[in-house]
Protein backbone atom coordinates (compact mmCIF):
# COMPACT_ATOMS: atom_id res chain seq x y z
CA UNK A 1 0.00 0.00 0.00
CA UNK A 2 2.84 2.11 1.01
CA UNK A 3 4.51 1.30 -1.53
CA UNK A 4 2.51 2.05 -4.25
CA UNK A 5 1.59 5.23 -2.96
CA UNK A 6 5.02 6.25 -2.94
CA UNK A 7 5.07 5.15 -6.67
CA UNK A 8 2.75 7.22 -7.62
CA UNK A 9 4.06 10.33 -6.13
CA UNK A 10 7.85 9.58 -7.44
CA UNK A 11 6.39 9.20 -10.92
CA UNK A 12 5.69 13.35 -12.28
CA UNK A 13 3.26 12.22 -14.30
CA UNK A 14 0.88 10.30 -12.54
CA UNK A 15 1.69 13.13 -9.82
CA UNK A 16 0.42 15.86 -12.02
CA UNK A 17 -2.98 13.87 -12.96
CA UNK A 18 -3.56 13.22 -9.33
CA UNK A 19 -3.00 17.35 -8.47
CA UNK A 20 -5.48 17.91 -11.44
CA UNK A 21 -7.86 14.97 -10.62
CA UNK A 22 -8.12 16.86 -7.11
CA UNK A 23 -8.97 20.17 -8.07
CA UNK A 24 -11.21 18.67 -10.14
CA UNK A 25 -13.25 17.19 -7.36
CA UNK A 26 -12.56 20.18 -5.28
CA UNK A 27 -13.84 22.94 -8.02
CA UNK A 28 -16.81 20.34 -9.29
CA UNK A 29 -17.87 20.26 -5.36
CA UNK A 30 -17.84 23.69 -4.73
CA UNK A 31 -20.16 24.75 -7.81
CA UNK A 32 -22.35 21.49 -7.79
CA UNK A 33 -23.31 22.83 -4.16
CA UNK A 34 -25.06 25.77 -5.42
CA UNK A 35 -27.36 23.56 -8.18
CA UNK A 36 -27.77 21.03 -5.20
CA UNK A 37 -29.66 23.47 -3.30
CA UNK A 38 -31.34 25.08 -6.35
CA UNK A 39 -32.86 21.55 -6.82
CA UNK A 40 -31.19 21.69 -10.53
CA UNK A 41 -28.58 18.56 -10.32
CA UNK A 42 -30.36 16.77 -13.02
CA UNK A 43 -29.19 19.77 -15.51
CA UNK A 44 -25.66 19.15 -14.35
CA UNK A 45 -26.46 15.42 -15.72
CA UNK A 46 -28.08 17.04 -19.23
CA UNK A 47 -24.91 19.30 -19.76
CA UNK A 48 -22.65 16.20 -19.41
CA UNK A 49 -24.69 14.26 -21.89
CA UNK A 50 -24.87 16.96 -24.06
CA UNK A 51 -21.45 17.36 -24.08
CA UNK A 52 -20.58 14.38 -26.36
CA UNK A 53 -21.12 15.43 -29.51
CA UNK A 54 -19.76 19.16 -28.67
CA UNK A 55 -17.06 17.18 -28.05
CA UNK A 56 -16.64 14.98 -31.20
CA UNK A 57 -18.08 18.31 -33.42
CA UNK A 58 -14.76 19.86 -32.06
CA UNK A 59 -12.53 16.80 -33.03
CA UNK A 60 -14.16 16.46 -36.69
CA UNK A 61 -13.40 20.28 -37.22
CA UNK A 62 -10.41 20.20 -35.81
CA UNK A 63 -8.29 16.72 -36.76
CA UNK A 64 -6.62 16.82 -33.42
CA UNK A 65 -7.71 15.90 -29.72
CA UNK A 66 -7.10 18.61 -27.50
CA UNK A 67 -8.99 19.46 -24.37
CA UNK A 68 -9.06 23.02 -24.61
CA UNK A 69 -11.12 22.87 -27.91
CA UNK A 70 -13.12 20.00 -26.37
CA UNK A 71 -13.81 22.08 -23.24
CA UNK A 72 -15.25 25.23 -26.05
CA UNK A 73 -17.63 22.12 -28.00
CA UNK A 74 -18.82 21.03 -24.72
CA UNK A 75 -19.43 24.11 -23.63
CA UNK A 76 -21.60 25.52 -26.75
CA UNK A 77 -23.37 21.84 -27.17
CA UNK A 78 -24.44 22.09 -23.24
CA UNK A 79 -25.67 25.55 -23.85
CA UNK A 80 -27.61 24.43 -26.82
CA UNK A 81 -29.04 21.70 -24.70
CA UNK A 82 -30.07 24.28 -21.93
CA UNK A 83 -31.45 26.22 -24.53
CA UNK A 84 -33.63 23.31 -25.39
CA UNK A 85 -34.39 22.38 -22.33
CA UNK A 86 -36.27 25.70 -21.55
CA UNK A 87 -37.50 26.23 -25.01
CA UNK A 88 -39.56 22.92 -24.52
CA UNK A 89 -40.51 23.57 -20.93
CA UNK A 90 -41.47 27.25 -21.74
CA UNK A 91 -43.55 26.57 -24.83
CA UNK A 92 -45.17 23.20 -24.29
CA UNK A 93 -46.61 22.29 -20.98
CA UNK A 94 -43.63 19.17 -20.56
CA UNK A 95 -42.20 19.58 -17.40
CA UNK A 96 -38.34 20.65 -16.99
CA UNK A 97 -37.90 17.16 -15.45
CA UNK A 98 -39.37 15.21 -18.85
CA UNK A 99 -37.87 18.09 -20.92
CA UNK A 100 -33.90 17.48 -19.36
CA UNK A 101 -35.05 13.59 -20.27
CA UNK A 102 -35.79 14.16 -23.55
CA UNK A 103 -32.61 16.79 -24.57
CA UNK A 104 -30.55 14.62 -22.35
CA UNK A 105 -30.94 11.11 -24.25
CA UNK A 106 -31.25 12.95 -27.72
CA UNK A 107 -28.21 14.48 -27.45
CA UNK A 108 -26.16 11.76 -25.85
CA UNK A 109 -27.70 9.22 -28.84
CA UNK A 110 -26.43 11.67 -31.66
CA UNK A 111 -23.19 11.86 -29.84
CA UNK A 112 -23.08 8.22 -30.01
CA UNK A 113 -23.72 8.06 -33.97
CA UNK A 114 -20.52 10.84 -34.27
CA UNK A 115 -18.09 8.72 -32.24
CA UNK A 116 -18.82 5.84 -33.66
CA UNK A 117 -18.37 7.39 -37.31
CA UNK A 118 -14.86 9.02 -36.01
CA UNK A 119 -14.15 5.73 -34.44
CA UNK A 120 -14.82 3.93 -37.91
CA UNK A 121 -12.48 6.87 -39.96
CA UNK A 122 -9.00 6.87 -40.62
CA UNK A 123 -7.36 9.17 -37.94
CA UNK A 124 -10.37 8.41 -35.11
CA UNK A 125 -9.09 4.97 -34.46
CA UNK A 126 -6.00 6.39 -32.61
CA UNK A 127 -8.31 9.18 -31.34
CA UNK A 128 -9.24 7.77 -27.96
CA UNK A 129 -12.24 9.49 -28.08
CA UNK A 130 -13.89 6.42 -27.10
CA UNK A 131 -11.93 7.18 -23.46
CA UNK A 132 -14.41 10.59 -23.41
CA UNK A 133 -17.28 7.88 -22.12
CA UNK A 134 -16.01 6.91 -18.81
CA UNK A 135 -12.93 8.92 -18.53
CA UNK A 136 -9.19 8.16 -18.39
CA UNK A 137 -7.17 10.51 -16.19
CA UNK A 138 -4.03 8.25 -17.59
CA UNK A 139 -4.51 9.75 -20.63
CA UNK A 140 -4.26 13.14 -20.12
CA UNK A 141 -0.68 15.23 -20.91
CA UNK A 142 0.91 17.93 -18.82
CA UNK A 143 -1.24 20.45 -20.85
CA UNK A 144 -4.72 18.54 -20.29
CA UNK A 145 -3.71 18.69 -16.35
CA UNK A 146 -3.01 22.58 -16.15
CA UNK A 147 -6.32 22.95 -18.36
CA UNK A 148 -8.30 21.31 -15.39
CA UNK A 149 -6.02 23.81 -13.20
CA UNK A 150 -7.24 26.52 -14.42
CA UNK A 151 -11.04 26.12 -14.87
CA UNK A 152 -10.73 24.28 -11.05
CA UNK A 153 -9.21 27.57 -9.98
CA UNK A 154 -11.95 29.33 -11.88
CA UNK A 155 -14.85 27.80 -10.62
CA UNK A 156 -13.46 27.97 -6.65
CA UNK A 157 -12.43 31.82 -7.59
CA UNK A 158 -16.07 32.91 -8.59
CA UNK A 159 -17.61 31.31 -6.24
CA UNK A 160 -15.92 32.75 -3.53
CA UNK A 161 -16.24 35.99 -5.22
CA UNK A 162 -20.21 35.53 -6.23
CA UNK A 163 -20.86 33.57 -3.14
CA UNK A 164 -23.50 35.73 -1.35
CA UNK A 165 -25.19 36.47 -4.83
CA UNK A 166 -24.98 32.80 -5.75
CA UNK A 167 -26.45 32.08 -2.11
CA UNK A 168 -29.41 34.64 -2.41
CA UNK A 169 -30.34 33.02 -5.61
CA UNK A 170 -30.24 29.76 -4.34
CA UNK A 171 -32.18 30.47 -1.45
CA UNK A 172 -34.75 33.09 -2.98
CA UNK A 173 -34.62 34.44 -6.48
CA UNK A 174 -37.50 36.61 -6.01
CA UNK A 175 -36.04 38.69 -2.84
CA UNK A 176 -32.90 38.73 -5.12
CA UNK A 177 -34.59 40.07 -8.13
CA UNK A 178 -36.55 42.46 -5.64
CA UNK A 179 -33.26 44.25 -4.47
CA UNK A 180 -32.04 44.25 -7.78
CA UNK A 181 -29.68 41.83 -8.60
CA UNK A 182 -29.72 40.78 -12.23
CA UNK A 183 -30.92 37.21 -11.80
CA UNK A 184 -31.00 36.08 -14.89
CA UNK A 185 -27.58 37.29 -15.53
CA UNK A 186 -26.69 35.13 -12.39
CA UNK A 187 -28.41 31.98 -12.93
CA UNK A 188 -26.65 32.23 -16.33
CA UNK A 189 -23.00 32.73 -15.11
CA UNK A 190 -23.49 29.64 -13.04
CA UNK A 191 -24.89 27.56 -15.67
CA UNK A 192 -21.75 28.46 -17.18
CA UNK A 193 -19.35 27.63 -14.54
CA UNK A 194 -21.58 24.09 -14.52
CA UNK A 195 -20.87 23.59 -18.14
CA UNK A 196 -17.40 24.82 -17.58
CA UNK A 197 -16.87 22.50 -14.43
CA UNK A 198 -18.68 19.31 -16.48
CA UNK A 199 -16.83 20.21 -19.64
CA UNK A 200 -13.30 19.83 -17.77
CA UNK A 201 -14.19 16.87 -16.00
CA UNK A 202 -15.25 15.04 -19.33
CA UNK A 203 -11.29 13.76 -20.26
CA UNK A 204 -10.76 12.71 -16.41
CA UNK A 205 -14.49 11.24 -15.62
CA UNK A 206 -16.27 10.74 -18.83
CA UNK A 207 -19.39 12.30 -20.39
CA UNK A 208 -21.58 9.50 -18.35
CA UNK A 209 -20.44 9.96 -14.93
CA UNK A 210 -18.90 13.21 -14.84
CA UNK A 211 -22.03 14.92 -13.02
CA UNK A 212 -22.21 12.40 -10.22
CA UNK A 213 -19.23 14.86 -8.99
CA UNK A 214 -21.59 17.88 -9.13
CA UNK A 215 -24.03 16.03 -7.44
CA UNK A 216 -22.77 13.48 -4.96
CA UNK A 217 -20.26 15.47 -2.90
CA UNK A 218 -22.43 18.40 -2.63
CA UNK A 219 -25.39 15.97 -0.89
CA UNK A 220 -22.96 13.95 1.32
CA UNK A 221 -21.71 17.65 2.44
CA UNK A 222 -25.20 18.62 3.57
CA UNK A 223 -25.35 16.41 5.85
CA UNK A 224 -22.47 17.69 8.19
CA UNK A 225 -23.41 21.18 8.56
CA UNK A 226 -25.91 23.84 8.59
CA UNK A 227 -23.95 26.40 7.16
CA UNK A 228 -23.68 26.93 3.52
CA UNK A 229 -19.55 28.03 3.93
CA UNK A 230 -18.98 24.87 5.56
CA UNK A 231 -21.13 22.90 3.09
CA UNK A 232 -19.21 24.20 0.19
CA UNK A 233 -15.99 23.25 1.87
CA UNK A 234 -16.91 19.82 2.42
CA UNK A 235 -18.36 19.67 -1.04
CA UNK A 236 -15.05 20.34 -1.79
CA UNK A 237 -13.38 17.98 0.21
CA UNK A 238 -15.34 14.86 -0.63
CA UNK A 239 -15.01 15.66 -4.43
CA UNK A 240 -10.97 16.30 -3.74
CA UNK A 241 -11.21 12.96 -2.07
CA UNK A 242 -13.40 11.04 -4.92
CA UNK A 243 -11.27 12.34 -8.20
CA UNK A 244 -8.16 11.74 -5.70
CA UNK A 245 -9.15 8.15 -5.38
CA UNK A 246 -10.35 7.82 -8.74
CA UNK A 247 -7.18 8.62 -10.41
CA UNK A 248 -4.91 6.51 -8.16
CA UNK A 249 -6.85 3.74 -8.38
CA UNK A 250 -7.27 3.55 -12.09
CA UNK A 251 -3.57 3.95 -12.59
CA UNK A 252 -3.11 0.76 -10.56
CA UNK A 253 -4.20 -1.41 -13.34
CA UNK A 254 -4.62 -1.23 -17.27
CA UNK A 255 -7.72 -0.06 -18.07
CA UNK A 256 -9.59 0.43 -15.41
CA UNK A 257 -11.77 3.63 -16.33
CA UNK A 258 -11.36 6.86 -13.79
CA UNK A 259 -14.78 7.68 -14.39
CA UNK A 260 -16.78 4.59 -12.20
CA UNK A 261 -13.61 4.71 -9.22
CA UNK A 262 -14.02 8.41 -8.92
CA UNK A 263 -17.92 7.98 -8.83
CA UNK A 264 -18.07 4.52 -6.38
CA UNK A 265 -15.08 6.32 -3.60
CA UNK A 266 -18.10 9.80 -3.88
CA UNK A 267 -21.09 7.33 -3.00
CA UNK A 268 -19.29 5.61 -0.73
CA UNK A 269 -18.84 9.16 1.46
CA UNK A 270 -21.99 10.03 0.62
CA UNK A 271 -23.08 6.72 2.33
CA UNK A 272 -21.02 7.59 5.52
CA UNK A 273 -22.31 11.01 5.75
CA UNK A 274 -25.72 9.35 5.14
CA UNK A 275 -25.41 7.01 8.14
CA UNK A 276 -22.41 8.49 10.35
CA UNK A 277 -22.93 12.40 10.24
CA UNK A 278 -23.55 13.72 13.59
CA UNK A 279 -27.01 15.77 13.69
CA UNK A 280 -28.38 14.66 10.34
CA UNK A 281 -27.48 11.21 10.00
CA UNK A 282 -29.57 8.05 10.40
CA UNK A 283 -27.27 6.66 13.26
CA UNK A 284 -26.97 10.00 15.31
CA UNK A 285 -31.36 10.70 14.66
CA UNK A 286 -31.66 6.80 15.40
CA UNK A 287 -29.75 7.30 18.29
CA UNK A 288 -31.75 10.35 19.11
CA UNK A 289 -34.68 8.64 18.99
CA UNK A 290 -33.53 5.83 21.58
CA UNK A 291 -32.66 8.69 24.21
CA UNK A 292 -36.00 10.34 23.57
CA UNK A 293 -37.90 6.83 24.50
CA UNK A 294 -35.79 6.07 26.88
CA UNK A 295 -36.38 9.22 28.44
CA UNK A 296 -40.21 9.67 28.35
CA UNK A 297 -40.34 5.63 29.51
CA UNK A 298 -38.31 6.45 32.43
CA UNK A 299 -40.39 9.52 33.79
CA UNK A 300 -43.61 7.98 32.64
CA UNK A 301 -42.94 4.97 35.28
CA UNK A 302 -41.76 7.50 37.90
CA UNK A 303 -45.19 9.02 37.57
CA UNK A 304 -46.94 5.89 37.61
CA UNK A 305 -44.89 4.44 40.63
CA UNK A 306 -45.58 8.07 42.33
CA UNK A 307 -49.22 7.39 41.69
CA UNK A 308 -49.00 3.68 42.69
CA UNK A 309 -47.64 5.02 45.92
CA UNK A 310 -50.17 7.85 47.18
CA UNK A 311 -48.00 10.28 45.22
CA UNK A 312 -45.71 10.61 48.31
CA UNK A 313 -42.16 9.77 47.35
CA UNK A 314 -40.08 7.89 50.32
CA UNK B 1 -35.65 62.05 2.72
CA UNK B 2 -33.08 61.52 -0.42
CA UNK B 3 -32.67 63.60 -3.59
CA UNK B 4 -35.43 61.69 -5.40
CA UNK B 5 -38.10 62.59 -3.56
CA UNK B 6 -37.27 66.22 -3.78
CA UNK B 7 -37.87 66.41 -7.09
CA UNK B 8 -41.46 64.74 -6.68
CA UNK B 9 -42.49 66.50 -3.45
CA UNK B 10 -45.95 65.30 -3.66
CA UNK B 11 -45.06 61.75 -5.67
CA UNK B 12 -47.55 59.60 -4.69
CA UNK B 13 -45.35 55.92 -3.02
CA UNK B 14 -46.90 54.20 -5.13
CA UNK B 15 -49.44 54.78 -8.92
CA UNK B 16 -50.60 51.82 -10.79
CA UNK B 17 -52.36 52.70 -14.37
CA UNK B 18 -53.80 49.74 -16.11
CA UNK B 19 -52.10 47.03 -15.34
CA UNK B 20 -53.35 43.58 -16.39
CA UNK B 21 -51.62 40.10 -16.14
CA UNK B 22 -52.29 37.31 -17.97
CA UNK B 23 -51.15 33.65 -17.84
CA UNK B 24 -51.85 31.56 -21.27
CA UNK B 25 -54.74 34.24 -22.47
CA UNK B 26 -56.64 34.23 -19.43
CA UNK B 27 -56.39 37.87 -17.67
CA UNK B 28 -55.34 37.11 -13.95
CA UNK B 29 -55.58 40.87 -13.05
CA UNK B 30 -57.21 42.91 -15.22
CA UNK B 31 -57.09 46.80 -15.96
CA UNK B 32 -55.90 47.47 -12.17
CA UNK B 33 -54.74 51.04 -11.51
CA UNK B 34 -54.87 52.65 -7.82
CA UNK B 35 -52.82 54.94 -6.21
CA UNK B 36 -51.59 54.39 -2.62
CA UNK B 37 -51.23 57.73 -0.06
CA UNK B 38 -47.92 58.49 1.80
CA UNK B 39 -47.83 56.63 5.54
CA UNK B 40 -50.91 54.44 5.33
CA UNK B 41 -51.40 50.61 6.32
CA UNK B 42 -53.40 49.46 3.14
CA UNK B 43 -54.52 46.36 2.89
CA UNK B 44 -55.13 44.22 -0.66
CA UNK B 45 -57.65 41.83 0.25
CA UNK B 46 -60.01 39.41 -2.26
CA UNK B 47 -61.47 36.18 -2.49
CA UNK B 48 -58.80 33.12 -3.31
CA UNK B 49 -58.00 33.66 -6.65
CA UNK B 50 -58.66 36.70 -7.06
CA UNK B 51 -54.97 37.31 -8.10
CA UNK B 52 -53.45 39.52 -5.24
CA UNK B 53 -50.46 37.79 -4.82
CA UNK B 54 -49.99 38.07 -8.53
CA UNK B 55 -50.92 42.09 -8.42
CA UNK B 56 -47.99 42.14 -5.98
CA UNK B 57 -45.55 40.59 -7.63
CA UNK B 58 -46.41 42.22 -11.09
CA UNK B 59 -45.87 45.63 -9.51
CA UNK B 60 -42.51 44.48 -8.91
CA UNK B 61 -42.01 43.31 -12.10
CA UNK B 62 -41.20 39.33 -10.57
CA UNK B 63 -44.21 37.95 -13.25
CA UNK B 64 -44.46 39.77 -16.83
CA UNK B 65 -47.51 42.00 -17.21
CA UNK B 66 -48.70 42.59 -20.39
CA UNK B 67 -50.24 46.05 -20.15
CA UNK B 68 -49.72 48.95 -17.59
CA UNK B 69 -47.71 51.36 -15.39
CA UNK B 70 -45.93 51.43 -12.13
CA UNK B 71 -44.32 54.54 -10.74
CA UNK B 72 -42.80 54.63 -7.57
CA UNK B 73 -42.19 58.10 -5.78
CA UNK B 74 -42.90 59.19 -9.11
CA UNK B 75 -39.77 57.14 -10.84
CA UNK B 76 -40.04 53.85 -11.94
CA UNK B 77 -39.10 50.53 -9.85
CA UNK B 78 -36.17 50.38 -11.11
CA UNK B 79 -34.61 53.41 -10.13
CA UNK B 80 -36.76 53.39 -6.92
CA UNK B 81 -35.63 50.22 -6.09
CA UNK B 82 -33.63 50.50 -3.23
CA UNK B 83 -36.93 52.58 -1.56
CA UNK B 84 -39.16 49.34 -1.79
CA UNK B 85 -39.31 46.24 0.69
CA UNK B 86 -40.53 43.17 -0.11
CA UNK B 87 -41.81 40.36 2.46
CA UNK B 88 -42.66 37.19 -0.49
CA UNK B 89 -44.85 34.32 0.99
CA UNK B 90 -43.54 32.10 3.63
CA UNK B 91 -43.46 29.16 1.63
CA UNK B 92 -41.89 30.80 -1.28
CA UNK B 93 -38.29 29.35 -0.17
CA UNK B 94 -37.00 26.01 0.78
CA UNK B 95 -36.59 26.73 4.50
CA UNK B 96 -34.12 23.41 4.54
CA UNK B 97 -31.68 25.68 3.13
CA UNK B 98 -27.79 25.69 5.08
CA UNK B 99 -28.15 28.62 6.85
CA UNK B 100 -29.26 30.82 9.72
CA UNK B 101 -31.90 33.26 11.19
CA UNK B 102 -29.20 36.03 11.35
CA UNK B 103 -27.94 35.06 7.92
CA UNK B 104 -31.14 35.56 5.94
CA UNK B 105 -31.90 38.99 8.02
CA UNK B 106 -28.68 40.01 6.64
CA UNK B 107 -29.93 39.54 3.22
CA UNK B 108 -31.50 42.20 3.29
CA UNK B 109 -28.53 44.72 3.21
CA UNK B 110 -27.35 42.80 -0.08
CA UNK B 111 -28.64 45.41 -2.11
CA UNK B 112 -27.11 48.06 0.08
CA UNK B 113 -23.91 46.29 -0.40
CA UNK B 114 -23.08 46.10 -3.50
CA UNK B 115 -20.82 43.37 -5.54
CA UNK B 116 -18.74 41.08 -3.93
CA UNK B 117 -18.81 42.86 -0.91
CA UNK B 118 -19.07 40.97 2.28
CA UNK B 119 -21.56 41.57 4.95
CA UNK B 120 -19.25 43.04 8.18
CA UNK B 121 -19.73 44.05 11.59
CA UNK B 122 -22.38 47.22 10.40
CA UNK B 123 -24.61 44.70 9.07
CA UNK B 124 -24.28 42.54 11.72
CA UNK B 125 -25.46 44.58 14.78
CA UNK B 126 -28.21 46.00 12.45
CA UNK B 127 -29.56 42.54 11.48
CA UNK B 128 -29.13 41.74 15.39
CA UNK B 129 -31.11 44.99 16.48
CA UNK B 130 -33.50 44.07 13.90
CA UNK B 131 -33.63 40.07 14.70
CA UNK B 132 -34.58 41.81 18.53
CA UNK B 133 -37.30 44.20 17.11
CA UNK B 134 -39.24 41.06 15.80
CA UNK B 135 -38.81 39.19 19.36
CA UNK B 136 -36.33 36.77 17.78
CA UNK B 137 -33.02 38.13 19.09
CA UNK B 138 -32.70 34.65 20.66
CA UNK B 139 -33.08 32.96 17.76
CA UNK B 140 -30.19 34.72 15.40
CA UNK B 141 -28.01 31.63 15.48
CA UNK B 142 -30.75 28.83 14.99
CA UNK B 143 -30.70 26.82 11.60
CA UNK B 144 -33.69 28.25 9.81
CA UNK B 145 -35.76 24.86 9.38
CA UNK B 146 -35.81 24.51 12.90
CA UNK B 147 -38.30 27.42 13.56
CA UNK B 148 -41.97 27.68 13.86
CA UNK B 149 -43.55 29.23 10.83
CA UNK B 150 -44.39 32.40 12.76
CA UNK B 151 -40.83 32.17 13.81
CA UNK B 152 -40.16 31.85 10.36
CA UNK B 153 -42.53 34.85 8.81
CA UNK B 154 -40.40 37.41 11.61
CA UNK B 155 -37.24 36.28 10.19
CA UNK B 156 -39.09 37.74 6.66
CA UNK B 157 -39.64 40.71 8.24
CA UNK B 158 -36.76 41.64 9.76
CA UNK B 159 -34.76 41.30 6.43
CA UNK B 160 -37.51 43.57 5.11
CA UNK B 161 -37.33 46.14 7.90
CA UNK B 162 -33.01 46.14 7.81
CA UNK B 163 -33.85 46.88 3.73
CA UNK B 164 -34.51 50.71 5.35
CA UNK B 165 -37.05 51.12 2.84
CA UNK B 166 -39.84 53.67 2.55
CA UNK B 167 -42.49 51.58 0.96
CA UNK B 168 -43.15 47.70 1.83
CA UNK B 169 -45.16 45.11 0.28
CA UNK B 170 -45.95 42.15 2.04
CA UNK B 171 -47.36 38.70 0.28
CA UNK B 172 -50.25 37.49 3.50
CA UNK B 173 -47.59 37.93 6.53
CA UNK B 174 -50.17 36.68 8.94
CA UNK B 175 -51.18 33.55 7.06
CA UNK B 176 -50.68 30.63 9.53
CA UNK B 177 -48.58 32.58 12.10
CA UNK B 178 -49.44 32.12 15.63
CA UNK B 179 -51.09 34.85 17.82
CA UNK B 180 -47.52 35.85 19.14
CA UNK B 181 -46.32 36.59 16.00
CA UNK B 182 -49.64 38.27 14.95
CA UNK B 183 -49.21 40.72 17.98
CA UNK B 184 -45.23 41.66 16.54
CA UNK B 185 -46.19 42.36 13.24
CA UNK B 186 -48.89 44.34 14.27
CA UNK B 187 -46.49 46.54 16.59
CA UNK B 188 -44.15 46.68 13.72
CA UNK B 189 -47.02 47.53 11.08
CA UNK B 190 -47.56 50.52 13.90
CA UNK B 191 -44.36 51.43 13.91
CA UNK B 192 -43.55 51.65 10.34
CA UNK B 193 -46.90 53.51 10.01
CA UNK B 194 -45.22 55.88 12.93
CA UNK B 195 -42.13 56.48 10.80
CA UNK B 196 -43.95 57.95 7.91
CA UNK B 197 -43.51 54.40 6.00
CA UNK B 198 -46.31 52.98 3.35
CA UNK B 199 -47.13 49.31 3.40
CA UNK B 200 -49.19 47.45 1.34
CA UNK B 201 -49.94 43.97 2.66
CA UNK B 202 -52.30 40.80 1.24
CA UNK B 203 -54.61 39.74 3.63
CA UNK B 204 -57.31 37.12 4.32
CA UNK B 205 -58.56 38.14 7.64
CA UNK B 206 -61.66 40.26 6.91
CA UNK B 207 -62.69 40.42 10.67
CA UNK B 208 -59.14 42.11 11.39
CA UNK B 209 -59.07 44.33 8.45
CA UNK B 210 -61.10 47.18 10.54
CA UNK B 211 -58.85 47.30 13.24
CA UNK B 212 -55.13 46.83 10.90
CA UNK B 213 -55.21 49.07 8.20
CA UNK B 214 -56.20 52.62 7.60
CA UNK B 215 -56.86 51.66 3.58
CA UNK B 216 -58.35 49.25 1.47
CA UNK B 217 -57.79 47.76 -1.52
CA UNK B 218 -60.63 45.45 -2.82
CA UNK B 219 -59.40 43.28 -5.95
CA UNK B 220 -61.36 40.19 -7.88
CA UNK B 221 -59.46 40.47 -10.97
CA UNK B 222 -60.47 43.87 -11.77
CA UNK B 223 -60.39 46.59 -8.52
CA UNK B 224 -63.84 46.63 -7.33
CA UNK B 225 -62.80 49.56 -5.10
CA UNK B 226 -59.89 51.62 -2.96
CA UNK B 227 -60.01 54.07 -0.28
CA UNK B 228 -59.75 54.84 3.21
CA UNK B 229 -61.06 51.56 5.62
CA UNK B 230 -63.92 53.21 6.83
CA UNK B 231 -65.76 54.60 3.54
CA UNK B 232 -64.79 51.48 1.53
CA UNK B 233 -64.76 48.31 3.78
CA UNK B 234 -68.18 48.33 3.32
CA UNK B 235 -70.69 45.17 3.25
CA UNK B 236 -72.24 46.40 -0.18
CA UNK B 237 -68.85 46.61 -1.81
CA UNK B 238 -67.50 43.26 -0.17
CA UNK B 239 -70.51 41.59 -1.51
CA UNK B 240 -69.26 42.96 -4.93
CA UNK B 241 -65.99 41.82 -4.57
CA UNK B 242 -66.97 38.26 -2.75
CA UNK B 243 -69.75 37.84 -4.48
CA UNK B 244 -71.76 34.96 -2.84
CA UNK B 245 -68.53 33.50 -1.15
CA UNK B 246 -69.36 36.00 1.74
CA UNK B 247 -71.38 35.45 4.75
CA UNK B 248 -72.51 38.24 7.04
CA UNK B 249 -72.49 36.95 10.75
CA UNK B 250 -74.31 38.97 13.13
CA UNK B 251 -72.53 38.16 16.64
CA UNK B 252 -72.71 40.37 20.32
CA UNK B 253 -74.91 43.29 18.01
CA UNK B 254 -71.62 43.95 15.95
CA UNK B 255 -71.61 42.68 12.11
CA UNK B 256 -68.56 40.36 11.33
CA UNK B 257 -67.75 40.31 8.11
CA UNK B 258 -66.67 36.22 7.17
CA UNK B 259 -64.71 35.51 3.55
CA UNK B 260 -64.83 31.76 2.14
Amino acid sequence: MLDWLISLWSDPNTRWILLGCTLLGLGSGVIGSFTFLRRESLLGDTLAHAALPGVCIAFMLGEVKSVSLFLIGALLAGIAAVLCVSAISRWTRIKPDAAMGIVLTFFFGIGTVMLTHIQHSGSGSQSGLDKYLFGQAAAMVTGDVYTLMGVSVLLILAAMLLFKEFKLISFDPGFARGIGLPVGLLEHTMLILTTVAVAAGIQAVGVVLVAALLITPAAAARYWTDRLPAMLAFAGLFGAISGASGAAISTLGEGIPTGPVTVLAATLLFAVSLLFAPGRGLAAKALRHRALKADYARTANTGALEAAEGGSRK
Amino acid sequence: MNKQSEQHPSAAPLKVSGITVAYQKKAVVENVSFTLPEGRLVALIGPNGAGKSTLLKATLGLVPSIAGEVSIYGDTYKKMRSRVGYVPQRESVDWDFPTDALDVVMMGRYGHLGWIKRPGRREKELAMSTLEKVGMADFAQRQISQLSGGQQQRVFLARALVQEADLYFMDEPFAGVDAATEKAIIALLGELKAAGKTVLVVHHDLSTVEEYFDHVLLLNKKLIAAGPTETTFTPELLHETYGGKLAIVSSNGREALVGE
